[in-house]
């Protein structure tokens, strides 16, 4: 059959839209797994029993399992309890959660490594548990593990491709519907490959004057 | 949850289990044998074989593994190349895996302290018996437990041949949830199986670590 990558330009803005789509859920994923993240790793350190317990049966669960398994649970099992959410929201939900998981093991890594000076200090100047945790530990705990996180932004990006199997339209699908017109896999798969190495290298380019400026700031 | 229903599917779930097992033992080995040669090329003393290593890594961890598999399985033919999904989707994640673990094992080969190298070199050993009598050896030891972390990452991500309808796990489990409509329970049965797979190659590992460490 060989190859003809002359069908490209015409399918140029689908792929681009395409492109579009995967980074909004990249960033909407993110933001919910950062900020998931931290809620887990307190509620797996210092919450009730009756929280934490749930909380870490989710997280063990979730590190054990394929994200893609994940996926179908979120997708089909929210509309067996009959909550029929959009694909998006849905893959950004299951996206986030995964990545919350990973994110909060950091968190609770390095919460445990702030200083116990820090924590002594700010009670003894009157501060509550909660005020302690959350304008003293927790800024420092998440500044220290900006990096390894930055990692999973990364890992997060390129799972993206897997919310196209419950039919979120990204840059993944829309290959695969300008193929479904075009019967040219390769060069479509390849031209989404090549969307996701540019939009990979400018997040590493971002992540890497993130780290620069927190460590400057220090 | 429905009990009667797991009990009825689950000699489905134990075959696909067995499909996942094959597919994450060909991918490690095949993964090793990428993550040796990448390592290799990337150590290298030619400008040329340091830049495929490079380009080899920057390349397939900057690019999802799903579409590596689809390139291969469905833009395959179209080059020549025509495998069946078992084989495509094995290859592409050994490959794939492979970039993961040129990181990991250049990374222990650097890790070993150059004094090593300088003092064998020193009493006489060529360049080649350096590497394979004084410098692989302590960095076999330091890649065994990162390599662990690669291999369970490589369990979850046989996953991505469901797409390619590699009847494993997953595939498995999301043909059994558009039957029954039992997600949850599906969930539970593949990932029960899931962890029991990566607990016991954890334990592997773990043995294998300890033995290093005593030799």
């Amino acid at each position: 059959m060989g190859l003809d990558f002359s069908v490209l330009p015409d399918y140029f803005g689908i792929l681009l839209m395409g492109a579009g789509w995967t980074v909004a859920i990249t960033v909407c994923a993110g933001i919910l797994s950062f900020f998931g993240g931290i809620v887990f790793a307190v509620i797996a350190l210092y919450g009730h029993w009756t929280l934490r317990l749930p909380v870490r049966g989710f997280a063990f669960l979730f590190m054990g399992t394929p994200l893609l398994l994940q996926l179908f649970l979120i997708y089909f099992g929210l509309i067996q309890i009959g909550i029929d959410l959009p694909a998006f929201v849905a893959g950004v939900i299951g996206l986030g959660l995964h990545f919350a998981v990973y994110n909060s093991e950091l968190i609770q890594a390095s919460i445990l490594a702030v200083d116990k000076g820090q924590y002594e200090g700010a009670r003894t100047l009157g501060l509550s548990r909660g005020q302690t945790l959350r304008r003293i530990v927790i800024p420092q705990a998440v500044r220290a593990v900006i990096p390894p996180m930055g990692n999973n932004m990364i890992a997060l990006l390129k799972d993206s491709a897997l919310v196209s199997v419950i039919g979120v339209m990204e840059l993944t699908l829309a290959a695969q519907q300008a193929i479904s017109r075009t019967y040219r896999p390769f060069e479509f798969y390849l031209a989404a490959a090549v969307c996701y190495y540019i939009v990979n290298l400018a997040l590493e380019a971002g992540l890497r004057r993130l780290e620069r400026r927190i460590a400057a700031s220090r | 949850m429905d009990t009667e229903l797991i009990l009825r599917v689950y000699p489905f779930f134990l075959q696909a289990a067995w499909v996942t097992v094959q597919l994450s033992v060909l991918t490690a080995i095949l993964g090793l044998v990428c993550g040796a040669l990448g390592a290799a090329a990337r150590l290298s003393r030619l400008r040329l074989f340091r830049a495929i290593g490079a380009t080899y890594v920057s390349v397939i961890r900057g690019t999802p593994a799903l579409i590596q598999i689809f390139i291969l399985y469905f833009g395959g033919p179209q080059i020549g190349i025509q495998l069946d999904s078992f084989a495509a989707g094995t290859i592409a994640l050994g490959v794939n895996i492979g970039a993961y673990m040129t990181e990991t094992i250049r990374g222990a080969i650097q890790s070993v302290d150059r004094g090593q190298t300088e003092a064998a070199r020193t009493l006489g050993m060529s360049r080649w018996e350096t590497m394979r009598k004084v410098v692989l050896p302590q960095a076999a030891r330091m890649m065994i437990r990162p390599l662990g972390v690669n291999i369970n990452a490589l369990i979850k991500g046989t996953a991505l041949v469901a797409p390619i309808s590699v009847v494993e796990l997953t595939y498995t489990a999301q043909r059994f949830i558009g039957s029954t409509y039992k997600p949850f329970e599906m969930f539970l049965l593949s990932g029960v199986l899931y962890m029991i797979i990566i607990y016991v190659v954890g334990q592997g590992i773990n043995w294998l670590d300890r033995r290093a460490r005593i030799a």
